[in-house]
């Protein structure tokens, strides 16, 4: 059961000193109950729209901040509305714990973006790290919460351009740690791409790859583009600007010894980010991975023309995995994002 | 011999997912109940989450005669009634794809022919895969089975790497299992050999080291100098089910303190690692067990208590003592509850006793380590209705509840200075988002990869049973060592409380 209060034309304080006594009661009725105590996250969102992004943070499952605060933008609004609860997710089974969450709902106008660090600020837990996401555009609501977050939360596909994503990106790592949905969808590709070459009789053709191919939805060249740095800035590719050619997005980049073909190929498909990718040899190997029921398709094609095929197990975590893996890497660190970021920028621009 | 991977692969940083080589793992027992309810399970767990390398086969050993399919109907059920999440059909008929089945007694040569026909025909599709033996059976077909894979030349391949896995218990006593590692080391070597001890690939267990290690403020207070004395619990409340046939001749000492707690043992106290390599851990835990002198028989007589449950009332429900458990013999000696005093004699823990207790049927199910700091030097709060400054405790539970809660003193609120003890807690379940794996997903990887940070060195089992073997030959050996007994529900038996004296344990 979870406890709910909601005051209109309310303020910050009034908010803090409701959750605050909302704690305090759910304590005498239950003595089990733990407050999470991991991330503060800050969500702004059309008002029209908000029920869209609760649902996809509502199938986040376990990976839920441990206070949500959705600030829902409402054209025109003056006054601030609020509603606040608190809860636990499961009913605690006995002589267990039960975990709660707590959500904060704002209902503001555009007027109260320019301060809304002042909003955001008496409502967040002190001590905890904070991200920030705004799906919906307001770009100038990240912003002016950049000295109150330490992560950013967004999605390179949400920009209507890959070269605005990328500085918009690029501009954000400057002072928060930068979580990109269109980077972790990569992740299964990047860590597969890492085990092809893992084996000490495998890791010497990393020096010797001469062409890439990855083929993305056509609204994904920002993934494409950051695996393409990725491998890039790993393996100390210097690298060439993008240009199309042919329905084709081509780079090259060099090494020392050679050149690498890159190749971004847009194809039809449902979910969003990569659909395959080829890594060629100057030798003639060439290994392949394409999405395929249950896992990835792995191939492996010889000088000789012979080729193996294999199926990388695994589950599809869906954009609410996405979503969910988003929350989780909030407190994670990952070092190669940044170098990726930077050789994709260096191609476009 | 290949080597083991090293972590030079320029593409491998910031991955969560390490890579896991392509292996063939051939389980042999792969119809028992530890495959069944946790071997399976966890390479499903596995697979779903795309860890498990793209060229992995599944052998099933066992001495059932059963078909591929059958074997498949077996992994299937076992899945599905206990894996941690839901199995995606897709992705469970991927993995169920993968696995074949070969039944042979394990002492028949032939049928390590056909195992090693099935391995080969497995290579075909892309070259040698690596090998990995599990012998999940019981502990007396460990010699057998490893005999057996090196008649078959199982146990060495010059181009790949193959390993062994050995489940618990490496031996029943001093002499066995020396007898076990003398045939191991026969056929494998040391850096080829993984004994699991499941307790090291729990979460929990893991984050002691990270909690000594990762944190300065604990160092300075962590030593014979600030520390009162340790006790290490591992209570069960459920008495032994259907384990009679192992545990009537394992017992408590066996079950639970030669392994599990003598690894929390070490954890507490080991001296830090120049590095997390896994032999620089190993040395410093070995470092802890050969420093814990191997109790005299008088020793064994004053610093231990063994005790059997009796009838009881366990959460409401009355329970049968040990004797008239299905499969006990009445006669049985058996212990169910083991107590231990134990020292480790080195500067930092020169006179601070170590405390271990384990035993079935207890009031309640808790796995912690309990650190009592040594009383203030001087009492100034006497205040009338003060509970008074009481010594700080530190408890890392393993579980229930996993975390770490430190007792304080803390003043009552109110006009005179009374003070009583708050806790302060750290909870999994509250900061962390994700769910703990399995510990078997963790340690069947880290087998495939070649770390064996988490897995146990032969001199660490030789130094367990060191301490363990006396104790077990006292018990045994000296007609009038009491055996006491201790009602099912209660918190085991008053000797217990006589050998901690004049301190007291912590409450279940």
């Amino acid at each position: 059961m979870d406890d709910v209060w909601r005051e209109q034309d309310t303020t910050p304080t009034r908010i803090e000193s409701a959750l605050r006594k909302m704690f305090v009661s759910r304590f005498k009725e239950e003595r089990a109950y733990v407050p999470a105590r991991v991330l503060n996250m800050v969500v702004i969102v059309d008002a029209d729209f908000r029920g869209e992004i609760e649902n996809r943070l509502r199938r986040v499952g376990r990976y839920h901040p441990s206070r949500l605060i959705i600030c829902a933008v409402e054209p025109g609004r003056t006054k601030l509305d609020a509603w606040a609860q608190i809860g636990t997710e499961d009913a605690p089974k006995a002589g267990t714990i039960a975990v709660g969450r707590e959500r904060v709902e704002l209902l503001m106008g555009e007027k109260h973006i320019a301060k809304l660090e002042t909003i955001v600020d008496p409502l967040v837990i002190s001590d905890l790290a904070t991200m920030v996401w705004s799906p919906h555009g307001y770009p100038e609501a990240i912003d002016v919460l950049r000295r109150l977050a330490q992560i950013a939360l967004i999605d390179s596909l949400d920009e209507p351009d890959v070269e605005s994503a990328l500085e918009r990106a690029t501009d954000l790592t400057g002072d928060t740690y930068v979580v990109d949905l269109a980077w972790l969808r990569s992740t299964p590709w990047r860590e597969r791409v890492a085990a092809t070459f893992d084996s000490p009789q495998r890791r010497p053709d990393l020096r010797a790859i001469s062409g890439l191919t990855i083929r993305h939805r056509e609204d994904s060249l920002a993934s494409a583009l950051l695996y393409t740095g990725w491998l890039g800035s790993r393996l100390d590719w210097k690298p060439g600007a993008l240009h199309h050619a042919r329905g084709q997005w081509v780079v090259h980049s060099t090494t020392r010894r050679h050149d690498i073909k890159i190749t971004l190929d847009p194809v039809e498909q449902n979910a969003p980010g990569l659909a395959g990718i080829t890594i060629e040899l100057a030798s003639g190997v060439a290994m392949s991975l394409d999405r395929s029921p249950g896992g990835l398709r792995a191939a492996r094609r010889e000088r000789d023309g012979t080729e193996h095929a294999w199926t990388v197990m695994g589950a599809s975590r869906g954009e609410a995995g996405i979503l969910g893996e988003g929350v989780r890497q909030a407190l994670l660190r990952d070092p190669t994002y940044r170098p990726a970021l930077a050789q994709a920028r260096q191609m476009v621009t | 011999m290949a080597t083991t991977t090293l972590p030079e692969n320029p593409l491998i940083a910031g991955l969560e997912r390490l890579p896991v080589p392509a292996t063939t793992l051939t389980i042999f027992g792969a119809t028992g109940d530890l495959a069944r309810r946790k071997l399976l399970p966890a390479l499903y767990n596995l697979a779903h989450e795309g860890a498990l390398p793209e060229r992995f086969n599944l052998i099933g050993v066992s001495r059932r005669d059963q078909s591929d399919d059958d074997f498949r109907t077996f992994a299937r059920d076992a899945i599905t009634s206990f894996s941690r999440r839901e199995p995606d059909a897709t992705v469970l008929e991927g993995l169920l794809g993968r696995m074949s089945y070969i039944g042979f007694s394990f002492d028949d040569a032939e049928g390590y022919g056909r195992l090693r026909a099935a391995i080969e025909t497995l290579d075909g599709d892309g070259g040698k895969l690596n090998r990995a033996f599990y012998m999940s059976t019981a502990p007396e077909f460990f010699p057998v089975i490893t005999k057996a894979l090196k008649a078959a030349e199982l146990n060495y391949d010059p181009d790949v790497d193959v390993r062994a896995i050995i489940e618990k218990p490496f031996g029943t006593d001093l002499e066995s299992a020396r007898d076990l590692q003398a045939v191991v080391s026969s056929t494998f070597r040391e850096r080829q050999v993984f004994r699991i001890d499941h307790y090291l690939g729990k979460e929990t267990v893991q984050n002691v080291l990270a909690f000594r290690f990762a944190n300065f403020m604990f160092e300075p207070v962590w030593n014979r100098n600030y520390i009162d004395h340790i006790e290490i619990t591992a209570a069960e409340d459920l008495g032994i089910g259907s384990r009679a046939g192992y545990y009537d001749h394992a017992g408590a000492l066996r079950d639970l303190v030669q392994n599990h707690m003598l690894q929390l043992l070490t954890l507490v106290c080991m001296e830090p690692p120049g590095s997390f390599e896994a032999n620089k851990v190993r040395d410093e835990k070995v470092k802890v067990l050969q420093a814990i002198t191997p109790p005299t028989p008088e020793e064994v007589r004053r610093n231990t208590v063994r005790a059997q449950y009796t009838a009881g009332v366990e959460a409401g429900e009355d329970v049968v003592g040990y004797l008239e458990e299905d499969g006990v013999p009445e006669d049985s000696r058996t212990e169910t509850y083991a107590a231990l005093k134990l020292e480790v004699h080195n500067w930092r823990w020169a006179g601070v006793p170590i405390f271990l207790r384990t035993g079935k049927h207890l009031a309640r199910k808790v796995t912690e380590i309990a650190i009592q700091l040594k009383p203030v030097p001087h009492l100034a709060f006497q205040s009338q209705g003060s509970v008074g400054v009481q010594p700080n405790q530190l408890i890392l539970t393993v579980q229930p509840n996993e975390g770490v809660s430190l007792s304080l003193g803390a003043k009552i609120p109110g006009s005179s200075m009374r003070i009583r003890p708050v806790n302060m807690e750290f909870l999994y379940g509250s900061a962390f988002m994700s769910e703990s794996p399995e510990a078997y997903e963790r340690l069947i990887l880290d087998a495939m990869r070649g770390d064996a940070t988490l897995f146990t060195r032969n001199d660490e089992v030789d130094a367990q049973w060191s301490i363990i073997d006396p104790i077990l030959k006292t018990w045994h050996d000296v007609d009038d060592m009491p055996l006491h007994t201790y009602k099912s529900g209660s918190a085991g038996p008053a000797a217990a409380d006589e050998l901690i004296a004049p301190r007291r344990w912590r409450g279940l």
